[in-house]
């Protein structure tokens, strides 16, 4: 029954997706920015939904699970404050300026911000490279899915393969509008369906209060920070939201957007929509650990699929973990957009090749590259033993160290092509280093202090790309016109 | 958003274990923030909004195609 619930879903999905190409205006900009038409309500269903990936479900009620109530300060009210923080001061001005010059991908924007090949290639590499993890995420969430309804009859091999064929599927004939629409519809079931886990599983367990005292006998250390995390870990969380000012999928959303005006409602309901999905998710793996207590990191991330499967019955569990479904697909889908479109443009494009191509050719040569990187993440998918919460802090980590780039890149007139490569190498030299260092540590902080990497890769970061700036030539006047001008 | 970024520090909160509501003490402290974090940016976009950006900007500028420099 559950299964059968789950591959309606995926053709209901694919109808969606496929669906939306009627209105396919057959130009590139149509196909990679859904002609930047998007409208205010799908904005915010896609903005949150393509934000709010498996990580948001499966990871954070995984790490509840391990760590208790401090998960929620640590990511969803650090992200209520800075995502839409981060959207209000750099994603209107970056929408501004994609809509005037004609940008699809950020690397476009930095090539020209700072008249580098370089810079851009640079960057190329570390997004496409730090997008990995991502789409890994979404990947093994999916495999834990499919593995955990169906009690391990189907393994998760096959979870994986699904969802990367389903997505492949609607956004390579959909595009961005396909996306948007799919990402739309997906947020509104993940949304619905995670409170209606939380209300199922307290119903069953007698309400929230007895539930909640039922944790409180059993696992009281879960309902305070103390023991859990360090102060200094709250504090350098703070900086892990930077990130969605340098996620390549959320910059191609937000050049969808029709006017900057569309802004305002993601800008200011983006706090309340993610207390709405962190909530239940952090409620219900705290509650786990009362019921499945001592499971290893990487078995936690199934933690609500396991509740779902102990307490909703037949339908009602296939309709609840179609809804973990869509947190799987919904990241997904954009960043393997994303990748296509930054291959297309930032490589082939950008570098001629496709003066030696039709537009099929080249079409098939973006599939091709995107089919390359979801074959390594499979592979990668089949030997990971992580954490999800874990994989997405390492990635959340690397994104948020290059966001100095950007912010200077809007703001800092004085800031230079030398003063970027610089903080771009830096972060790859000091995630790397930090990553190994790390190993399956799930607790690893920097000296064991609790001062995650975050904080010194982005302040590294930010203090190569002043030093260095500050010792090169300033960027010629006609650039700074051209980008400080109206933006 | 700075006053916000600094109250995001729940130190008295650290060890209280109480059920407020049903809810841990800490988590009701952190939906609040969470609801705080909308009013100050429904007051940002309603009060500071950049109206510069809503000037509908010109039509995109012809790329070079491939052209790298």
């Amino acid at each position: 029954v559950i299964l059968g619930v789950l591959a309606l879903y995926i053709v209901l999905v694919l109808v969606i997706g496929l669906a939306s190409h009627k209105l396919f205006r057959g130009t590139g900009e149509d196909f990679f920015v859904a002609t930047r038409t998007i409208g205010p309500f799908v904005l915010l269903m896609s903005l949150f939904g393509t934000n709010m990936t498996a990580f948001a479900l499966l990871g954070a009620s995984g790490e509840a699970y391990r760590t208790g109530i401090a998960v929620f300060g640590l990511m969803a009210s650090s992200s209520a404050l800075i995502i839409p923080a981060v959207f209000y001061f750099v994603g209107t001005r970056l929408w501004s300026l994609g809509k005037r010059y004609g940008y699809v991908t950020q690397v476009q924007f930095f090539r020209e911000r700072y008249g580098s090949d370089t810079l851009g290639l640079l960057l190329f590499v570390a997004l496409v490279c730090l997008l990995i993890p991502y789409v890994l995420i979404g990947m093994i969430a999916g495999g834990i899915t499919v593995a955990q309804v169906t009690d391990g009859a189907v393994p998760e091999w096959v979870g994986n393969l699904v969802i990367c064929l389903v997505v492949f599927i609607y956004v390579y004939y959909g595009g961005m509008r396909g996306t948007a629409w799919v990402n739309t519809f997906q947020t509104a079931l993940f949304m619905v369906f995670g409170a209606l886990t939380l209300a199922v599983v307290l119903h069953r367990m007698g309400g929230l209060e007895a539930a909640m005292t039922r944790v409180a006998e059993v696992r009281p250390d879960l309902l305070a920070s103390a023991g859990k995390i360090r102060r200094l870990e709250l504090l350098s969380y703070m900086f892990i939201p930077l990130s969605a000012g340098m996620f390549p999928h959320l910059f191609i959303h937000w050049l969808t957007a029709q006017r900057a005006a569309y802004f305002r409602y993601t800008i200011s309901l983006y706090p309340v929509c993610i207390a709405f999905v962190w909530v239940p998710s952090v409620l219900l793996g705290i509650i786990a650990a009362a019921d499945f207590p001592g499971l290893p990191p990487a078995a936690a991330n199934s933690v609500i699929l396991r509740l779902i499967t102990l307490h909703a019955p037949g339908i009602l569990a296939g309709l609840l973990a179609a809804g973990v479904f869509s947190t799987c697909m919904n990241s997904l889908d954009s960043q393997v957009l994303a990748l296509g479109t930054m291959f297309t443009h930032d490589i082939v494009r950008h570098y001629g090749l496709h003066d030696r191509m039709t537009e099929k050719q080249e079409l098939l040569v973006g599939r091709l590259f995107v089919s390359l990187i979801l074959a390594i993440t499979f592979g990668l998918s089949l030997v990971t033993a992580r954490s999800i919460f874990k994989l997405g802090i390492w990635t959340f980590t690397g994104f948020a160290s290059l966001f100095p780039i950007v912010v200077a890149a809007l703001f800092w007139k004085r800031s230079t092509r030398q003063g970027a490569i610089a903080s771009v190498v830096t972060v790859a030299v000091l995630w790397t280093w930090f990553f190994l260092r790390a190993g399956n540590d799930p607790d690893y902080s920097v000296g064991g202090t609790g001062l995650m990497p975050v904080a010194v890769t982005l302040a590294a970061s930010t203090a190569a790309l002043c030093i260095v700036s500050l010792m090169t030539r300033p960027p010629d006047q006609a650039v700074l016109d051209r980008f400080f001008e109206r933006a | 958003v700075l006053a916000l970024f600094l109250l995001h520090d729940d130190s008295w909160l650290w060890s209280d274990r109480r059920l407020v509501m049903g809810l841990p003490a800490g988590m009701i402290y952190h939906l609040a923030y969470c609801l705080a974090a909308t009013a100050v940016m429904a007051l940002l976009v309603l009060r500071f909004w950049p109206q510069h950006l809503e000037v509908e900007p010109e039509p995109a500028e012809p790329r070079e195609p491939g052209g790298s420099r």
